[in-house]
């Protein structure tokens, strides 16, 4: 073997190691590196009350209610679990109900959560709002879209 | 009949890449080129992106930050992807021309990160709610342009360019572990940041006129980027025949 594809081996090689190093590091630390919660992982971990976490999901459909103009109240889901938020503040644009979202606080008791902040998400779905009232038009506009 | 020959012989070989007397003969021959090009694909993807493209359903007319903010994103990831493979062969092969690129090249994709944070910034304040959030994909990507910031002081600061140069090569090496991570980032963890919308495995879920100004500014992103880089693998490769000689 020349000595070229020494080097060439030996480089391949490590960046093999640093990979498979990082990768467990970030890999053990998964729970750390996620930036959220999904509402049914809620249900298996071990979180308190009062400690600020996030939570990502689905605003679930009818479950959003105004209280009053800055005052809301909807529920979360993945479709396996949901869970109860209460919002003081200005919700993103994006934000309505079956759309996805992020929401930062802590729980209050078992069953409601008090959010600090709430982030829209949008999924990578792009289609040009002509489209859309096309097919809201011809009647095969999939309502789970919103 | 000797020039046609000699025209199709410049086209096939591909030892320019390597080699820095061929890399000039190849770069001043396409350079003029490469500039009308990119003047023509920017114009023509900025009317598109601006005007000819329609607005999406969810987000408006904000996602004509798209057009800017993924073509950067790739070109910022395939400057360094380029760099990684230059360093292999610049320390494995002992091929000058690889050390020549890295420092050429390096500001180039640190301007493309920046661009593609910033934008991705300004997009995510009316969609998301928020300029930042230490998520996955956002953190990976900062770190990107931390990585080459360091590859550019690097560069800066040492007197012995051979003994700089190879460090670089490592460098550019250890910090090519982050461009999986950067990809993948958002399938292995729950990112604020959306999973990718274009991979090559599945159709893409964007509509086609919105994919038309995202290509045709990616191109142009390319062609300012080729031009520019060209321009400094020159200067480049003067300045370190002088500094050995």
């Amino acid at each position: 073997m020349s000595l070229r594809f020494q080097r060439l081996l030996l480089i391949l090689l490590t960046l093999i190691i640093i990979l498979s190093a990082v990768l467990l590091i970030l890999y053990n630390a998964r729970e750390n590196v996620s930036y959220f919660y999904t509402p049914s992982e809620i249900d298996k971990s071990e979180i308190t009350i009062n400690k600020v976490i996030r939570i990502g999901g689905f605003v679930e459909n009818d479950s959003f209610n105004k209280i009053s103009s800055s005052s809301f109240k909807f529920r979360i889901t993945d479709e396996k679990a949901s869970i109860l938020v209460n919002f003081d503040g200005i919700l993103p644009d994006l934000f309505r109900e079956g759309q996805g979202a992020v929401i930062e606080g802590s729980f209050d008791n078992k069953y409601v959560f008090n959010a600090t902040n709430v982030f829209a998400k949008h999924d990578e779905n792009y289609l040009p709002a002509s489209i859309k009232e096309d097919l809201k038009n011809t009647g095969y506009w999939n309502k789970k879209y919103k | 009949m000797d020039y046609v020959l000699n025209f199709h012989w410049k086209i096939v070989d591909l030892m320019f890449l390597i080699n820095p007397n061929k890399f000039n003969q190849v770069a001043d021959y396409i350079f003029r080129p490469i500039l009308v090009l990119s003047i023509l694909l920017f114009s023509l993807g900025l009317l598109f992106s601006f005007y000819i493209s329609p607005n999406d359903y969810q987000q408006g007319s904000s996602v004509r930050i798209m057009y800017v903010h993924v073509p950067s994103a790739w070109l910022a990831l395939l400057t360094y992807g380029i760099m990684t493979l230059y360093s292999i062969a610049a320390l494995a092969f002992k091929i000058p021309f690889g050390f020549i690129f890295n420092t050429a090249v390096a500001p180039i994709g640190a301007i493309f990160t920046l661009i593609c944070i910033i934008s991705g910034s300004l997009w995510g304040k009316p969609m998301w709610g928020t300029w930042w959030v230490w998520d996955a994909r956002l953190t990976s990507v900062a770190i990107l342009f931390i990585i080459y910031l360091i590859i550019i002081f690097i560069n800066l600061s040492f007197e012995n360019r051979i003994l700089r140069e190879k460090i670089v090569a490592i460098f550019i090496l250890v910090g090519s572990v982050n461009l999986p991570i950067i990809k993948f980032s958002v399938d292995w963890w729950n990112t604020l940041h959306q999973p990718a919308t274009i991979s090559k495995l599945s159709k893409p879920s964007i509509d086609p006129s919105m994919l038309t100004p995202l290509i045709i500014m990616t191109l142009a992103f390319m062609m300012i980027g080729l031009a520019i880089a060209i321009l400094r693998i020159k200067t480049e490769i003067i300045s370190r025949k002088s500094h050995l000689n």
